[in-house]
């Protein structure tokens, strides 16, 4: 046990390393180039240069922003697979993305942010999630065989339908507004609102703490549902909690940076590989790696093709959307050879 | 210790049991039997709280099992179904899961206790030598015992099994109904096993429950509901029951149906 405590502690502060280096990589790579040895001086007495607004105004939130979003999107996907015991269900997969996606679009047609505030736009994002997840509970307490796979099925309907959706939204909106939507669709770290970035980071960390009150639970879920409740877990409000908490979770990653997707699929996955299921070290570690993943995929698009610039989820669209299809047809390890 | 009284459950409208009325005395080993399908599953699910009952109430001594706290039920109740979700774990961890219903809310980490529970349970069914191994690469009969180390870590004063010895060969079929008869003779833990081996119930346990239909059929000693009327009644198959030599219990032979038209009978 003592070794096993050893083994995850020198994980977490790998992965902590790893975040860190690549969070001060990212901050200072990009179009125009500001050496390392600057930094010192530029914080120090830097404050009204170029280079401190391009650090400290325009790289750090980003940066910050992708911690938030990557850590809380796969914790959201470490949550959600850990009760559908499935490693193919995240929040893009059951569509809650997609929901939290047109929430955030429709608030956007109503200039509903304009009259309620911009914290109108996490909590549209949010009602969309939380609606989209509501259909999913209600499908996935109905007992049956094929449930993960037609949970799976119905998740892709979802975001079909809310892509349909928003696309029609799109069609008929102003021009003014079309940048906004855009924007959302295809899932960006941009975001100018500093009040947003830090509610991300809270949301995220808080997420993060609450998730841990779960973690024996769901171990037990590893079981199945019926041999945690004989485990002495009360299953349906331990679900539907995990539920609200991915929710949330979910439409807030959304609201503040769009549709990414795939980030809650690939990092629990990798990570389950390596340091193993138990939910004890997973959640931190996905939150984590999924954080470092996230600041590596937006350094890549903000740099890969510079000075202009690609959409995050389109970088993680690719990787995770491929290691998808992968793990479809490799079932079986992903499963744990189940 | 378990008081089933005028229980009738079912999954959405249709009634699997019906009237079921039984005891369970402290330290009893109680075994139930009935063909597939009618209603012995769900009775442990009942009794677990898995569905609820439509009419009826269980006392688990004598409290009301559907007012307690689910954590308070599996510190008293042990189950070992037929499941084989096993997760991604190792024995170790896995049996270790056992103690869940004792952790506190804010409690990350197992005790010292709830680790020499977790091996001394492990050494009791002779799964300790496997404890780094991961429990879906375990053989079928291993993973019975892993099973049946897990529920113990619950130190649970019933247990409940779901035919403990499905799919097993003899030598862990014996090896496992051993098992649970010492834990019932030497530690005094109250068994109730759904079985589906007539011989192996008759041999194993002191009272048999035989459910037909969703309804109990008959109830009593072995030599009490195992003779043939009631079989070929319940299990429509024609049978021969003999005494076992040794042990003295009834003894349930089958007969081939082309051996059955030699001699003559239907």
């Amino acid at each position: 046990m003592r070794k096993k405590l050893i083994y995850w502690i020198v994980w977490i502060l790998a992965l902590g390393g790893i975040l860190l280096s690549i969070g001060i990589f990212s901050l200072f790579i990009g179009s125009s180039k500001i050496p390392l040895n600057t930094i010192i001086p530029l914080i120090l007495g830097g404050k009204g240069t170029t280079e401190y607004t391009i650090l400290f105004d325009i790289r750090l939130p980003r940066i910050i922003l992708g911690f938030a979003v990557g850590g809380a999107l796969s914790l959201a996907g470490v949550i959600l697979q850990g009760m559908f015991r499935n490693p193919l269900v995240e929040p893009y997969t059951l569509g809650i993305s997609g929901g939290a996606a047109l929430g955030v679009c429709l608030n956007i047609v109503f200039r509903l942010h304009q009259a309620l505030g911009v914290l109108s736009l996490p909590l549209s994002g949010f009602l969309g999630a939380i609606l989209v997840i509501l259909f999913v509970y209600s499908l996935s307490i109905r007992r049956g065989i094929l449930k993960i796979q037609g949970l799976l099925l119905c998740g892709v309907m979802i975001s079909f339908i809310s892509s349909s959706l928003i696309m029609l939204i799109l069609a008929i909106s102003r021009a003014e507004d079309l940048h906004g939507i855009v924007f959302w669709i295809m899932g960006s770290l941009e975001e100018p609102n500093w009040l947003l970035i830090k509610l991300a980071f809270l949301v995220s960390i808080l997420g993060l703490v609450i998730s841990y009150l779960f973690c024996f639970r769901l171990n037990a879920f590893s079981l199945g549902e019926e041999e945690a409740l004989h485990l002495g877990i009360n299953v349906e409000r331990t679900k539907r909690s995990l539920f609200v908490l991915a929710s949330i979770l979910t439409g807030f990653s959304v609201s503040v940076a769009g549709i990414i997707g795939f980030v809650g699929l690939v990092v629990p996955h990798f990570v389950r590989m390596f340091i193993g299921g138990d939910h004890r070290v997973l959640l931190i570690s996905s939150f984590l790696c999924g954080a470092s993943f996230l600041i590596f995929c937006d350094t890549l698009a903000r740099t890969i093709i510079s000075p202009l610039e690609l959409p995050v989820g389109v970088i993680t669209g690719i990787l995770g959307g491929s290691l998808f299809v992968y793990a479809l047809s490799k079932r079986q390890i992903f499963l744990g050879g189940k | 210790m378990l008081e089933i009284k005028n229980l009738t459950c079912g999954y959405n409208s249709k009634f699997i049991l019906q009237d079921i009325n039984f005891k369970v005395g402290k330290k009893e080993l109680l075994g139930i039997i009935g063909p597939n399908g009618s209603g012995k599953t769900t009775l442990l699910r009942a009794i677990t709280r898995v569905i609820k009952p439509k009419k009826g109430v269980i006392f688990f001594e004598e409290k009301d099992v559907s007012q307690m706290q689910y954590k308070e039920l599996a510190k008293e109740i042990a189950v070992i179904s037929q499941s084989f979700e096993t997760g991604f774990m190792t024995v170790e961890e896995f049996v270790l899961l056992g103690r869940i219903p004792y952790y506190k809310q804010f409690q990350f980490w197992e005790t010292k206790e709830d680790l020499e529970i977790a091996s001394r349970c492990m050494k009791l069914t002779g799964t300790f030598r496997l404890k780094e191994r991961l429990v879906q690469e375990l053989s079928g009969g291993e993973r019975q015992l892993a099973h049946i180390a897990r529920a113990l870590t619950q130190e649970p004063k019933l247990l409940l099994l779901d035919e403990p010895t499905a799919h097993l060969d003899i030598t862990h079929q014996v090896g496992i109904l051993d098992l649970i008869k010492k834990l019932n003779k030497e530690f005094g833990l109250t068994v109730i096993m759904v079985l589906h081996d007539l011989n192996l119930a008759s041999e194993y346990c002191q009272r048999l429950i035989l459910i037909n239909e969703g309804r109990i059929h008959k109830a009593g000693r072995p030599d009490e509901v195992l003779n043939y009327q009631v079989i070929e009644e319940v299990y429509k198959t024609v049978v021969v029951v003999e005494k076992n030599p040794i042990s003295f219990k009834p003894y349930i032979l089958l007969v081939s149906e082309e051996e059955r038209q030699k001699r003559g009978k239907p």
